[in-house]
């Protein structure tokens, strides 16, 4: 589903690579922790597979996409494949729940009776149906994220890509959105999150990756946090 | 297709009321360059308009030599008529003549000329033209026509209706350019303050896979209404200011009725208004068009 090869990224020309010489394979359906410090990499490693930034070298296939030969003008549509979510959350504080999660529908033209059916789905898988009127400044960090995930999940992408998903929420609220992930990566949906959470990597017992320097350093299966 | 087009039309017209502030200053920033654009252009218009009705009361008048016939002149007078400068020929004859300077010079002394006709052989054409900066070429036209004895015209006359008529146009289209140079900074601006503003939603937008077209047109129709809406409030403006200056001209300045030709209301609007509104609609496009080719690369 998900292949890196060779994959190396440097900002400048004479600097130190943000990721170098990174090869990894993910299968469909798996959940993967991507762990390391700040700087190791990791956010670029999510902005190469987003199509933010391209490789500096190296080849990067998604669902059979490869990266490199991919115009401009189909970039929208290879994001449709991939969900978000952040640390920030990144919602529209000037629209209520139901309006930011159909936000991500109504950008990529989905007829409004469809909206209509999925928006209250979603909302309900993340457990937060009654809220669909409030705003999201009215929300509390953990069902903030939940929206996220929510307005990220519903064009049903085969890829959900989670960058600190629990970098701003108490640890019952992160365990929540970590069971919550755990429950949609059940349903079929392959899910990367890039992580500092210890206790949540140790717990899950899921696949770990860690990048330190821009290097691939440990791939476990059932892996731990690996200190420094 | 066209759930989309709701979609960017909706979004456009929502981002003017997202960005109320800025969007009121762009209205009433174009309102000001339109409403000063209208006054201009209706000046300019009756100026013209003013000067085209004195230049055709300039003539050019044509004498003869002894022995051409009144049918020859004729002749002559319908040579001259087909030329396309040219808007009128009228002939004057010897008695015309002497009956009109009568009138406007001797008054009750011409009596003393009763049976005589001092002006006899000064049968002439009068010319009248529909272009006086084409009366130079006209001239020599008539000087070389067999019969012409003197032909009396005003060069200074035509002259300066001439370079004044050139003058106002310069002007005009000097400060209408510079309105218009101002009036898509500011709409490039506002847009570009829109686009700041949206700096999240146009990221999430681009994140979540919308179109280069989704992402950009809501700013691009934003432009677009801004400029049409800040044309059409001044329009209305100099429409009533146009009327209450004819009205008031009319009462208050009768002496001034012969020199200062005012164009109906319907004349100067049925030009004003579609080229206002298309302007209004130009500088938005063009504003908003920079703007997001600069700073929305998708």
């Amino acid at each position: 589903m998900i292949t890196l090869e060779n994959v190396s990224k440097s900002y400048t020309n004479d600097g130190t690579p943000a990721l170098n010489n990174v090869s990894l394979h993910i299968n469909k359906g798996e959940f993967v922790f991507i762990v390391g410090d700040s700087g190791s990499g990791k956010s670029t490693m999510i902005k190469l597979l987003l199509r933010e930034l391209v490789p500096s070298s190296g080849r990067i296939i998604v669902n059979g996409v490869d990266l490199s030969k991919l115009r401009r003008g189909k970039i929208p549509k290879y994001r449709r494949n991939i969900g978000c979510v952040f640390q920030d959350f990144r919602l529209l504080k000037d629209r209520n729940v139901y309006e930011n999660v159909a936000f991500a529908q109504r950008v990529i033209q989905t007829p409004t009776k469809k909206i209509k059916k999925n928006v209250p789905q979603m909302l309900s898988l993340v457990g937060l149906p009654e809220k669909y009127k409030s705003k999201t400044k009215e929300l509390s960090g953990g069902e903030q994220q939940r929206v996220a995930l929510a307005r990220a999940l519903v064009n049903n992408p085969p890829i959900l890509l989670a960058d600190e998903p629990t970098g701003n929420l108490d640890p019952r609220n992160s365990w929540e959105i970590m069971k919550l992930l755990e429950e949609i990566n059940r349903r079929g949906t392959t899910v990367l999150v890039v992580t500092h959470n210890r206790e949540i990597v140790n717990a899950m017992r899921k696949r770990v990756i860690t990048v330190k320097k821009g290097v691939i350093v440990s791939d476990e299966e059932k892996g731990e946090y690996i200190d420094d | 297709m066209i759930s989309t087009l709701g979609y960017v039309f909706k979004q456009g017209f929502k981002n003017i009321f997202r960005n109320k502030i800025f969007s009121l200053a762009t209205v009433a920033t174009i309102s000001a360059c339109i409403f000063l654009f209208g006054l201009f252009y209706s000046m300019v218009e009756n100026v013209r308009y003013s000067i085209q009705k004195a230049e055709t009361n300039v003539a050019v008048t044509v004498f003869f030599n002894e022995g051409v016939t009144e049918a020859q002149i004729m002749q002559i007078g319908d040579a001259i008529r087909a030329r396309s400068e040219v808007s009128s020929v009228e002939f004057v004859s010897a008695s015309d003549a002497w009956e009109s300077f009568k009138v406007d010079y001797l008054g009750e002394y011409a009596d003393g000329y009763e049976g005589d006709n001092p002006l006899e052989g000064s049968e002439n054409l009068e010319i009248y033209l529909k272009d006086v900066s084409k009366q130079s070429e006209l001239v020599t036209y008539l000087e070389s026509v067999e019969g012409v004895r003197e032909i009396n015209h005003s060069d200074v006359t035509a002259n300066i209706l001439t370079q004044f008529n050139r003058l106002l146009s310069y002007v005009s289209l000097g400060i209408v350019g510079i309105l218009l140079a101002v009036s898509v900074f500011l709409i490039s601006n506002t847009v570009a303050m829109g686009i700041a503003v949206r700096h999240e939603e146009i990221g999430i937008m681009k994140l979540i896979g919308a179109t280069d077209f989704v992402v950009r047109s809501p700013f691009l129709i934003e432009g677009i209404l801004l400029g049409l809406i800040g044309a059409a409030i001044p329009l209305v403006a100099v429409y009533y200011i146009y009327i209450n200056i004819i009205e008031y001209a009319a009462q208050h300045f009768v002496i001034l009725n012969d020199l200062l030709q005012f164009k109906s209301t319907r004349e100067i609007f049925s030009v004003l208004i579609p080229v206002a509104l298309i302007l209004g609609v130009g500088l938005g496009f063009v504003g908003s068009f920079i703007t997001i080719r600069k700073r929305l690369r998708v």
